[in-house]
């Protein structure tokens, strides 16, 4: 399966990247939009005012530990990232990302993106070239049964055409 | 069913996912649908983020008896948007005929098990990430972010993959002074904060002997190791203190029988002695920073806080009284105790503990998830030093980012308040205070 590539500037972070870092919990009573200004703050002050809608995210491993709190992958979104390449991620926020129809895929060659880099990435495939360094990449792409959920838009979505069949 | 069988040979975690997706076995890595047979969430993670998700579906609680909330989060409110949050609880509670609603009693991982409502062998999905406390009593019991709760909520059923299981073994007993929080902050050292995707499984001499409060230090911190369950089998010691909250299990037999499978296949065993664990603490920022509590004497705390679902139970506010009896806070620290249910408090104060604690000139805070979610009672200011019987220590979590938070056992943080600076308690408990 192949879809239209997205196209974007890589934004690079470490190991370890926890909720509180994208959420912090003392925040949680702002609006989505308030709170999303001060996702990442606490390791780059400058994230949430540099980012752009297309930006994508490429971090180290265990990508987002911590919290359940879906306001982590939400401020990401808000902020207008388009998908999370990470060596590996804490299972709640994967499933929170993808669920809201944000692709979280493991990309085990993160380490070789440097903030900056123009990424291109199919979701569908697994395909991902760095048009900066001209280097490109196949990792695994998710279960058919997600990249459905994804493309209905998340997963509340995915069910109401799932109900509205059951109706139909 | 022949058991010992590779073919059907099951870890407990694949067994209870097995009976929960209609399945004779299930094998690590396989897709399923797993019918859900318990889902709860709290104030913050539940109904004001379900009721938009049900309106736009256009419909209830697919089986409200089989759905608890309890608001834990934002309590008691301090301000207009807080009680606004809780009172959103309560009317979605209302309205939508929610079967068990506990409001303002407690943390929901202790609240549950004490109304009885975890049973083992149950499918479990919690709307918060140390849903895997009630992993205990045998139980798979994962935490899930709010959309998937509503979808949960909604259908009674979710997907996962088949995790592995780690099993890991504690031969020995504890000396006197180390708890399963020296464990469990030893294992996320040990095993490191990324083990997504995977369950795991406690046992060995130590762990059977464990008390229940105890058992659920093991399984709420499986969460910090990034497990998305930590289990323990069910034994007497589960059923009496299921029978002793007036919820005895049907049949001990089956419960019994949860237990993993002699020829059933780990990712991997570890082995520990008990006997030879010290007291350990977590340094600044992160749980796995983790070195012995009696390196860190030059450590001055501001503030020392018990509290949250892993550390604020009556088992550790004993701890902290067998500390605190016939000794005082040092000037210079605020302790601050914030039990993790009503009922805690209440037994605490049967037990003369409460009047121990405040004699020592600890501070009583609310029942909550309070300081430890960053949301109640107990923040910290920037530079400020705080030791914590809580579970986790991110940059950022209790307050200020740059405020510094380490981990220990209940038995620590009062030792260090004592102190006004960190130490192994065990000296102190060798030679309890002059009684006052």
């Amino acid at each position: 399966m192949t879809g239209t590539p997205k196209y974007g500037r890589a934004f690079v972070f470490g190991d370890n990247i926890d909720t509180d870092i994208l959420a912090p919990g003392s925040l949680m009573k702002l609006s989505p939009e308030a709170l999303a200004t001060h996702c990442l703050e606490a390791i780059d002050p400058s994230f949430a005012g540099a980012v752009r809608s297309g930006d994508l995210l490429v971090a180290g491993t265990n990508f987002g530990l911590g919290s359940s709190r879906e306001q982590a992958a939400v401020s990401l979104k808000i902020l207008g990232i388009k998908a999370v390449l990470a060596t590996s991620f804490a299972r709640i926020f994967w499933r929170n990302a993808i669920n809201l129809g944000l692709p979280a895929l493991v990309f085990p060659q993160a380490r070789e993106i440097a903030s900056g880099d123009q990424l291109a990435l199919d979701t569908a495939s697994g395909r991902i070239e760095n048009l900066t360094r001209s280097r490109s990449y196949e990792i695994q792409p998710l279960p058919d049964h997600l990249l459905q959920m994804i493309a209905d838009g998340g997963l509340i979505a995915h069910l109401q055409r799932r109900f509205q069949g059951t109706a139909a | 069913m022949d058991l010992s069988s590779p073919v059907l040979a099951m870890t407990l975690v694949e067994k209870v996912i097995a009976r929960a997706a209609g399945r004779e076995a299930v094998r690590p890595g396989e897709i399923v649908t797993a019918k859900v047979d318990f889902a709860f969430a709290h104030d913050s993670s539940g109904p004001r983020r379900w009721r938009p998700y049900l309106e736009q579906l256009g419909v209830g609680i697919w089986d409200p008896s089989k759905v608890a909330l309890v608001s834990d989060h934002y309590v008691p409110a301090v301000d207009a948007e807080s009680a606004a949050i809780l009172s959103d609880a309560r009317a979605f509670a209302r309205e939508y005929g929610v079967g068990a609603f506990f409001d303002m009693i407690g943390i929901c991982h202790l609240v549950l098990p004490e109304h009885g409502l975890i049973r083992p062998g149950d499918f479990i999905a919690g709307g918060d990430s140390h849903t895997p406390m009630a992993g205990a009593f045998g139980t798979y019991a994962a935490g899930y972010g709010a959309t998937d709760m509503a979808a949960i909520v909604a259908t009674g059923e979710t997907w996962l993959s088949v995790p592995q299981t780690v099993r890991v073994e504690w031969s020995g007993a504890f000396q006197v002074g180390v708890v399963a929080k020296d464990i469990m902050l030893f294992l996320c050292r040990e095993l490191g904060l990324d083990n997504a995707f995977a369950a795991i499984e406690y046992g060995g001499a130590a762990v059977d002997a464990m008390s229940m409060p105890e058992r659920m230090v093991l399984a709420n911190m499986a969460a910090e190791l990034g497990f998305e369950t930590g289990v323990v089998a069910p034994d007497q010691i589960t059923f009496d203190y299921l029978a002793a909250r007036g919820h005895p299990v049907d049949d001990e037999a089956v419960a019994m029988a949860l237990e993993s499978d002699p020829a059933c296949t780990y990712r991997a065993v570890h082995h520990f002695d008990a006997t030879t664990l010290v007291p350990q603490i977590a340094r600044p920022h992160a749980p796995d920073n983790v070195i012995a509590a009696d390196v860190l004497s030059d450590v001055v705390i501001d503030q020392a806080y018990i509290g949250a679902c892993v550390g604020a139970k009556l088992s550790d506010l004993r701890m902290a009284a067998e500390v605190l009896q016939g000794r005082k806070v040092a000037p210079s620290v605020r302790l601050l105790i914030a039990p993790a249910s009503s009922a805690t408090t209440e037994q605490a104060a049967r037990e003369g503990i409460l009047t121990t604690l405040l004699e020592a000139g600890a501070i009583l805070l609310p029942s909550g998830c309070g300081a430890c979610a960053g949301m109640g009672a107990g923040l910290l200011a920037a530079g400020e030093v705080c030791i914590s019987s809580t579970n986790r220590n991110f940059r950022g979590r209790m307050g200020h980012k740059d405020a510094r938070v380490y981990l220990g056992s209940p038995y620590s943080v009062a030792a260090a308040a004592v102190a006004g600076r960190i130490v192994d308690p065990r000296p102190m408990l060798a030679q309890p205070g002059i009684a006052t």
